[in-house]
């Protein structure tokens, strides 16, 4: 097969980041491994597992101020507990959870 | 609890628990590996290098087998400003022929999966799918662990603990001190797929030959951490990882870092027409020497990511000291099961070997590096940046004569340095960071 350049001279394609989290294989569990304590989320001024988490598991629900978990997008690095401890993560079930293709 | 028993229960199937696994069966010890993906590497990651002197001591010449990727014959430090790169570039003919300075880029998928099968046929057991949720303790002595799974005890003389940068079962037993944002890294990265024809044209490289960039400075907002691009045989490794700490502190996700400097002029042009194929994060430790716990306990040793075992230096190595922990773990065991001692006083003979290796020597000379530049934030951002807008100008053609450049240069640097407080960061640097 013969490479054309001109193929590759076009601007990297930016993926948002929704498009980069569905390129991530995943076995889903029926149960969130991942809880957080809402009224120490709320009295987080900065409610930093907001933007520190890197596939945006975290939102806050405007109604209430509390924080909404989308377990379901995460990537299993353990960032958010370590940034704040009220957030507790567990090790999905065996099986369970992302399977990186590359890695 | 049950009736399973293995001599050693390995938790954790990546380089650090395989290279366990692997030196245990091979002197017959009965090795059960647990490892929660779906397979050893599937939920492992790293920027991109593996550094395998352990390996080709391990298994002779495995790059004639092993999933590998390209091995690095050019490395380039750089560090950029808004628009500008300058850097330190180093390619040598030395680094192409075996066994290729021992850096190889890899993908863990891959790579895992292959190492953990080495063991496998040495005779370890790999069980899969299995989540180790708690360490069995009985009166301070770990004598086994318990699984997600149904009737899920397993006993053993000796547990290796390789779980990982989330160190989760050894910071819940209270064996190791708790991960926090100074001294957890977070990086995220992209694979970025290409044809090899493209990636050897456009990183100057012939065959299986790889390039290492890494880059500092503005690349990630003067921040300590870096970001980096590693060819692999038909993508690229592409991503960023800071501190913790460094993102709480600019109130900034990672990927707006990663996607900054995926945008930034120097490194845009080296993605062209390259395809996102996987978006994937992890963290790093970065604990200093003297933070470390003693990784051994009473029927329990701690290898690799979740024992802190982490060059955070600029050589960021990770998955050879693993690989050395798991070997050294290995010999340890080895030698307690001679008298049938798991105790914590005989298992000390682990920290020993490492103490005595280049692993300890390692974390002990860098054991300051990460403190050092919190401490002293211009070595990341103003110093940089400053060296760069410095040799800009320095070669800038305008017909400014030279004794005019060159006055103009000590005047800013003479406005925007301190002497002293920079010569006693130099001092400093180079006893903590060289």
């Amino acid at each position: 097969m013969s490479i054309d350049v001109r193929d590759y001279l076009t601007p990297h394609r930016h993926l948002s980041l929704e498009e980069r989290l569905g390129l991530v294989k995943r076995r889903l569990a029926a149960e969130s491994h991942i809880q957080v304590d809402q009224d120490a989320f709320r009295a987080d001024p900065q409610k930093a597992v907001l933007f520190m988490c890197p596939a945006q598991v975290f939102k806050l629900n405007a109604d209430d101020d509390s924080c909404i978990v989308n377990y379901e997008d995460c990537l299993e690095c353990g960032t958010c507990q370590v940034a704040r401890r009220y957030t507790t993560w567990n090790n999905p079930r065996g099986g369970y959870g992302v399977t990186y293709n590359y890695g | 609890m049950s009736d399973e028993r293995f001599e050693v229960v390995i938790v954790g199937a990546g380089p650090a628990g395989a290279a366990a696994a692997l030196a245990l069966a091979r002197e017959g010890v009965e090795v059960l590996v647990l490892e929660r993906g779906d397979f050893p590497g599937a939920k492992n990651l790293f920027g991109g290098i593996l550094y395998t002197s352990v390996v080709n001591e391990l298994i002779p010449e495995f790059w004639e087998t092993a999933p590998v990727e390209r091995h690095i014959v050019n490395r380039r430090w750089l560090t950029l400003d808004e628009d500008t790169q300058i850097g330190l570039d180093l390619k040598s003919a030395k680094f192409d022929v075996p066994p290729f300075n021992n850096t190889f880029t890899a993908l863990r998928s891959k790579w895992d999966r292959w190492f953990a099968e080495q063991a496998e046929q040495a005779g370890a057991m790999v069980i899969c799918e299995t989540n180790v949720e708690e360490l069995i303790v009985e009166q301070g002595k770990v004598k086994g662990v318990r699984t997600g799974r149904d009737d899920g005890d397993v006993e053993a003389d000796v547990v290796i603990l390789a779980e990982g940068a989330n160190a989760l079962l050894a910071e819940r037993a209270g064996f190791r001190p708790q991960m926090g944002p100074r001294n957890r890294v977070n990086a995220v990265k992209e694979v970025i797929a290409l044809p090899p024809e493209i990636i050897e044209d456009r990183f100057h490289l012939e065959g299986r030959q790889g390039m290492a960039l890494e880059y500092f400075g503005g690349a990630v907002k003067g921040t300590v951490g870096s970001g980096f691009i590693y060819t692999n045989h038909d993508s690229l490794s592409v991503g960023v990882g800071c501190l913790i700490e460094e993102y709480l502190r600019l109130n900034m996700a990672p990927y707006d870092m990663l996607d900054d400097f995926k945008a930034h002029p120097m490194i845009a042009p080296l993605l062209r027409g390259g395809e996102t194929v996987e978006y994937a994060t992890k963290m790093i430790p970065e604990d200093s020497y003297d933070a470390l716990s003693d990784l051994y306990e009473d029927g329990l040793l701690l290898i690799g990511d979740c024992a802190g075992l982490v060059n955070p230096s600029i050589h960021h190595e990770g998955t050879n000291l693993a690989m050395a922990s798991g070997v050294a773990a290995a010999e340890a065991v080895l030698s307690a099961r001679k008298v049938n001692d798991f105790s914590k006083a005989r298992l000390a003979d682990y920290r020993e070997r490492l103490e005595d290796s280049w692993v300890m020597k390692d974390l002990k000379r860098y054991r300051d590096t990460v403190h050092f530049l919190l401490e002293n934030r211009e070595l990341v951002n103003e110093y940089p940046d400053l060296a760069v807008r410095l040799v800009r100008r320095y070669f800038t053609i305008d017909d400014t004569p030279k004794d005019d450049v060159l006055k103009g240069l000590w005047k800013t640097i003479r406005s925007e340095v301190s002497f002293f407080k920079a010569a006693r960061q130099m001092w400093q640097a180079r006893k903590t960071m060289l």
